[in-house]
């Protein structure tokens, strides 16, 4: 019909606010289906930093302090487990593997993982995909270390580069082991874990870097060099944590039972997906606090829709009066706006979505290699349907606002132009 | 309903409008009423009707054309007594027998001059229908507009932005005779006008309502044009008014 024509082109007559308030509800759309992509694509990849480990055990603390700590590389240990406890659990009969950690020294920044050659096999994410080694192989020599992706990435390292780590986390550390240094034996391929962001090296690595150290300090007057350090037995006193495969999962709250009365030292065992989703419960109210934002955002942009036809109102008076003297009611006048605020709030739940899909599949690969976040670029999911439709009745709610508005001054002005 | 309007004085069967013992009041404005004993339009008539702005006439007119309805009283149009129709009815049946011109600001700014010319056949079936019989609405708008004296490249124009305000008038006019509904209701058509072209476009308009079979009825302060009306009429003889004007 051509009055419908004739509203959209009124709204063409209008476009560059048109547009503009098209635009405001199509970004804020696109940031809410993205904030929501973001959060569950975040929830998927968190759960994932590791999976195929039963146990991980470290000195007694809260699991998310032990979590933190042994797999995302935050934080420190409130103490060392003696080496012969983690012999002790390690050799339990339901254990199947075992994987010392020993965390304390850094490299620019990144953390150092003392380990053993066990941990690149064993170590598993999203799912179960493997550790893999890019370049290079892993660690063979005393000296040899295995760099995370974005260790690599971000240093500019290549296998055979020579690296001095220090002591302690600081990123500019004037306390270094220059007189060992390493050699880049690996490099892995990037996990979107905190895997990326680790320099591995061997167990024994770790302890001979600290063979001449006493209590954080080099003690003087004891130099031990690179080569008589080999001729050391390298066997640690301590370790950090420590992750564990059971041989049957059913044994695994009996062993963490265990492990948690251990008698000669006060450890924690914890189970790695439950302490996952209780540190994500915890970051839970910065996700719902990141949800309203962009709800409010959506509101705001709905709100700029109504005062844009709002201010339209009185100078369409006209219109309204000759529509009415053809033959148009006061309830063709309402729905003229409401059908106004449907199409641009129509508009902008099509174009948001759209505009979102483009920058997924032009950002993503830039954000799984800078935040290993593995977005999905799938169709729209029921939530996010149902969050379109929320946001169209939102519209056209909104939209009654000026349409009543309009059919009040309709009724009132008849077809008396008042300009 | 013939057999009461007949009984009324001055009121004979051949009128398209027959308006008797009308009393209006604005709802909730008590100070202002409007009332009309009676009042007769015979059809294919010509009327003039006489009245400075403020005397009830804008009242007046919305209650002819059903977009106001009146507490008492009647206002037949065809036979049909408006008043008694529910509002949307009143609103469908304007659309559908009454043809509206205004003093000015006529047209939709954002239409082309064709759209603005076939808008009330959205409303109006019946005209549609005798248009489509006549070649369609596009063929019979730019008819309409040629008699009115409209040059074609204007009339296919894209926007009436650019028309002067006596070919905006002429666009207003061929809105109102489209499809040839019964009765036209010209409010100061010509009051923006030039008084020479003012001459030629009351010649343009009642050489059209005639051809289409339309009645007029043209409101105007203005007594230099009585002689080219059948009839003409002084607003404050028919209408009273009580009170404050409406705002």
């Amino acid at each position: 019909m051509i009055v419908w024509q004739l509203a959209l082109k009124s709204l063409r007559n209008r476009w560059l606010t048109a547009l503009l308030t098209v635009l405001a509800i199509s970004l804020s759309t696109a940031l809410l289906l993205g904030v929501e992509k973001v959060r569950t694509g975040a929830r998927a990849s968190f759960a994932d930093t590791l999976s195929g480990t039963d146990l991980i055990v470290g000195a007694r603390s809260g699991s998310v302090q032990l979590l933190l700590y042994a797999v995302f590389r935050i934080g420190n240990a409130t103490n060392n487990i003696s080496w012969a406890s983690y012999d002790e659990i390690s050799k339990h009969p339901d254990v199947a593997w075992s994987i010392p950690l020993s965390l304390g020294d850094s490299h620019r920044g990144f953390r150092v993982l003392g380990t053993t050659p066990d941990y690149f096999t064993r170590y598993r994410y999203r799912g179960s995909q493997p550790l893999r080694v890019t370049a290079g192989k892993p660690f063979s020599d005393l000296f040899d270390a295995v760099l995370g992706a974005d260790v690599a990435r971000s240093l500019g390292y290549r296998v055979g580069d020579k690296i001095v780590l220090a002591h302690g986390l600081g990123s500019v550390s004037f306390v270094e082991h220059a007189d060992k240094p390493f050699v880049v034996a690996g490099i892995l391929d990037k996990t979107g874990t905190p895997v990326d962001r680790t320099i591995h090296v061997s167990l024994e690595a770790i302890e001979a870097i600290h063979v001449d150290w006493q209590s954080g300090g080099r003690v003087p007057g004891q130099s031990v060099t690179a080569d008589e350090v080999r001729q050391l037995e390298l066997k640690p006193k301590a370790i950090t944590a420590a992750l564990i495969g059971l041989k049957s999962r059913l044994a695994t709250f009996r062993l963490q039972r265990a492990i948690n009365e251990y008698r000669k030292e006060p450890l924690s065992a914890i189970l790695p997906g439950a302490a996952l989703q209780e540190l994500w419960e915890l970051m839970g109210t910065a996700e719902v606090a990141l949800s309203a934002v962009s709800v409010m955002v959506v509101a705001t942009a709905l709100l700029g829709m109504v005062t844009m036809i709002l201010t339209t109102l009185n100078e369409r008076r006209r219109e309204m009066a000759i529509l009415r003297s053809v033959g148009a009611g006061p309830r063709t006048i309402l729905g003229l706006l409401l059908a106004e605020a449907g199409a641009l709030t129509l508009a902008g739940i099509v174009i948001g979505p759209a505009l979102l899909y483009l920058a997924l599949a032009l950002l993503r690969p830039y954000i799984d290699a800078t935040w290993g976040l593995h977005l999905a670029i799938d169709p729209p999911s029921l939530t996010e349907l149902s969050m379109l439709g929320a946001i169209f009745l939102a519209g056209i709610l909104a939209g009654l606002l000026p349409a009543l508005r309009a059919y009040r001054m309709s009724l009132a002005d008849g077809m008396t132009v008042r300009t | 309903m013939s057999g009461t309007a007949a009984e009324l004085p001055g009121v004979r069967d051949a009128d398209i409008v027959r308006i008797a013992g009308l009393r209006f009041q604005w709802p909730g404005n008590a100070s202002f009423s409007l009332a009309v004993t009676s009042f007769a339009l015979p059809a294919r008539s010509r009327t003039l009707l006489l009245g400075p702005s403020g005397s009830g006439k804008s009242t007046f007119l919305s209650l002819l054309c059903g977009i106001l309805a009146p507490a008492e009283g009647r206002i037949e149009i065809l036979g049909q007594d408006i008043a008694a129709l529910s509002s949307s009815a009143r609103d469908a049946f304007r659309a559908e027998h009454i043809g509206v011109v205004f003093q000015m600001f006529n047209l939709l700014p954002y239409g082309s001059v064709i759209d603005n010319v076939v808008l009330p056949l959205s409303f109006a079936p019946q005209r549609r229908k005798r248009v489509a019989e006549s070649g369609g609405p596009e063929r019979e708008a730019l008819r309409l507009l040629s008699r009115l004296g409209l040059p074609e490249e204007l009339a296919r124009g894209r926007s009436v932005a650019n028309l002067s305000v006596g070919q905006q008038q002429r666009v207003a006019a061929a809105r109102a005779l489209i499809g040839a509904p019964e009765l036209i209701v010209a409010d100061e058509p010509t009051s923006a006008l030039d008084r020479d072209r003012q001459a030629a476009f009351l010649d343009l308009l009642f050489e059209q309502a005639r051809d289409a079979g339309s009645t007029l009825i043209m409101v105007s302060h203005e007594e230099a044009f009585a002689q080219r009306f059948d009839r003409v009429l002084r607003l404050d003889e028919i209408v009273s008014t009580t009170g404050g004007r409406p705002q």
